[in-house]
């Protein structure tokens, strides 16, 4: 029989040239980062220089949108979390009538193009007359976070044995004490990176946010203005590091917080 | 009735008692908050921007009429507007083909060869670019296709200019440089979307059995047939999967052609234009209606063809 393993040399290289392109452009932000020129993107960079980052230090026009960016990410991670759990719970214990009109429900933030969740928020908004605010953004970020948590969540929950819980409910726990002392430990690294990864999702999402924000900006929103009409390029360059980086340590904590399981954290963005 | 061995020990056991003999009120509590607030908020929300659509603007108040009418969907029939919907149907058609183009040795080699520490590589390698911040991703691509970006320098040193030169000469989907071309687009499109191919591709390739190969390899199929007749139709199925997200993603995009591109508009760029600076929601709402008619069909299309098995 001929060797199962061995991958043809053509397979092999389109494989690794695959993985590739999908990762030096990337590495090429990095660069730009370093270099004297900040008018033109020419390449090779005529010379390096690690004065970029103290100027996007200083820039005062940079720090607010990061503050808006963090605090929106967190309201509407702690939002989705719970709601997102509660989804997990219910969808897990039961089969009930619509539980798959639910499950599409749920999916649909992020199945449908964020410009039309973006659009749609925005009509209702402007039906309702709602103003603008850091409100408005979270809603819009919340909603599409809850199926990030729901998807880690309710993983967790289909590995879970049934009978622990009724153990529990034996040994005279009631439903709060068997929530605090059973599922939430067994849940725990579950719920992390599903946060986790709805932190990065909510803090880099660009396109709903524009529909909903009105005059205020985020990181990626001012990163965004930057792409359209440049200033200093190196200093997007950092800023677009320090996004790379806020998005990308998270979801690497969420891979090792779920890896071995069934289901590994990201599979379904 | 006391039916516990133990006595009662505040509202907590109450609760739980209740929730004990009617299991029903423990779903509904869990059940109703996120169910109102995807229904009020993400529902509504939807609902909203249809209602939207069959409004219109007044043309010479600029305001909107709150009145019934179906003169909005009307004007996307206008050549200009219908030339935008046929513009992103194209692109978002070729970006899906050769997102799977591209995708598929990646998947193939992921799912058949890759093991152990290599099997982990691929998983990272695919999902971080997943996950990794979007406007950076594109933000790369204006560097890299900029006209004196690397791309250029590195077609200029091994001499291949005038292949880059005569790609970007070609009638329509040429332009001064890549970064302002309808070329540019579609890469950054490929290159952005193509983990969401990759990922159910490599799904359905998982699941064909290695002992169909096997037994095609004894009934004396060459490994060209083998891929053909039997690979290739087992994952047909994640391809489809694949392409509902390529094709849906690149249909409501309107960052990417606004940063890399020419001026010419997709149907995201016009719903984002005409509700902002336009001011014209009811035709914004109408065209943001046009991609959701056409991911209706598609998934129609795509669960006929047994896609919805290999998400």
């Amino acid at each position: 029989m001929r060797s199962e393993n061995r991958a043809p040399k053509s397979l092999t290289l389109a494989a690794i040239g695959g993985l590739l392109f999908l990762h030096l452009p990337i590495a090429l932000i990095f660069l730009y980062a370093f270099t004297t020129e900040e008018r033109t993107y020419q390449f090779p960079p005529p010379g390096l220089t690690l004065k970029w980052f103290a100027v996007a230090w200083n820039r005062a026009d940079i720090w607010p949108p990061l503050y808006l960016s963090l605090r929106v990410a967190a309201v509407a991670t702690l939002m989705a979390l719970v709601l997102g759990t509660l989804c997990a719970a219910a969808m897990a214990r039961a089969r009930f009538f619509g539980r798959d009109q639910l499950s599409l429900l749920i999916i649909l933030p992020i199945a449908l193009p964020g410009v039309i969740t973006g659009m749609s928020l925005r009509s209702a908004f402007s039906l309702m007359d709602i103003p603008f605010s850091t409100l408005t953004i979270i809603l819009g970020h919340a909603t599409f976070c809850i199926v990030i948590v729901y998807n880690n969540a309710v993983a967790r929950f289909r590995r879970l044995s049934g009978s622990i819980t009724e153990a529990s409910a034996d040994l005279g726990a009631n439903s709060f004490q068997t929530f605090r002392y059973i599922l939430l430990p067994n849940l725990g690294s579950a719920l992390l990176a599903g946060a986790m990864l709805a932190f990065a999702l909510s803090f880099d999402e660009v396109i709903v946010t524009t529909f909903t924000a009105g005059q205020q900006s985020t990181l990626p929103i001012w990163m965004l203005q930057e792409l359209v009409r440049p200033r200093q390029r190196p200093v997007t360059n950092v800023v677009a590091i320090v996004v790379f980086a806020t998005t990308f340590i998270p979801i690497l904590i969420a891979y090792y917080l779920t890896r071995g399981g069934s289901e590994t954290a990201g599979g379904g963005k | 009735m006391k039916s516990a061995l133990l006595p009662e020990r505040g509202p907590g056991d109450r609760l739980t008692a209740i929730f004990w003999r009617r299991p029903r009120v423990l779903l509904a509590v869990l059940i109703a908050p996120p169910l109102l607030w995807l229904g009020v908020v993400y529902i509504g929300s939807l609902a909203a921007l249809l209602l939207q659509s069959f409004y219109s603007i007044d043309e010479f108040s600029g305001l909107v009429v709150r009145e019934f009418t179906l003169k909005t969907y009307g004007e996307l029939l206008r050549p200009a507007n219908f030339d935008i919907i046929r513009r992103t149907l194209l692109m978002s058609a070729s970006v899906t083909l050769a997102s799977a183009v591209v995708a598929f040795p990646i998947a193939y080699y992921a799912a058949r060869y890759a093991t152990g520490r290599w099997k982990a590589v691929f998983y990272l390698g695919i999902m971080l670019p997943l996950w990794s911040s979007y406007l950076v991703k594109v933000y790369a691509w204006k560097l890299i296709l900029a006209k004196e970006g690397i791309v250029t320098w590195v077609a200029d040193s091994v001499g291949l200019g005038f292949l880059l030169d005569a790609a970007l000469a070609l009638p329509g989907v040429g332009g001064n440089s890549l970064s302002t071309s309808f070329l540019g687009t579609f890469l950054v499109f490929v290159y952005v979307w193509l983990p969401y191919m990759i990922l159910p591709m490599q799904a359905a390739l998982e699941r064909v059995p290695k002992s169909l190969l096997e037994a095609s390899a004894d009934l004396g199929a060459s490994s060209a047939q083998t891929f053909r007749t039997v690979i290739l139709p087992l994952a047909m199925p994640g391809v489809i999967a694949g392409s509902i997200f390529t094709f849906s993603l690149t249909m409501g995009d309107y960052i990417i052609p606004q940063i890399v591109g020419t001026s010419a508009r997709f149907i995201g760029l016009a719903v984002y234009q005409l509700q902002g600076t336009a001011g014209n929601l009811p035709l914004a709402a109408a065209f943001a209606v046009v991609p959701i008619i056409i991911m209706l069909i598609y998934l129609s299309l795509a669960k006929r063809a047994g896609a919805f098995d290999a998400l």
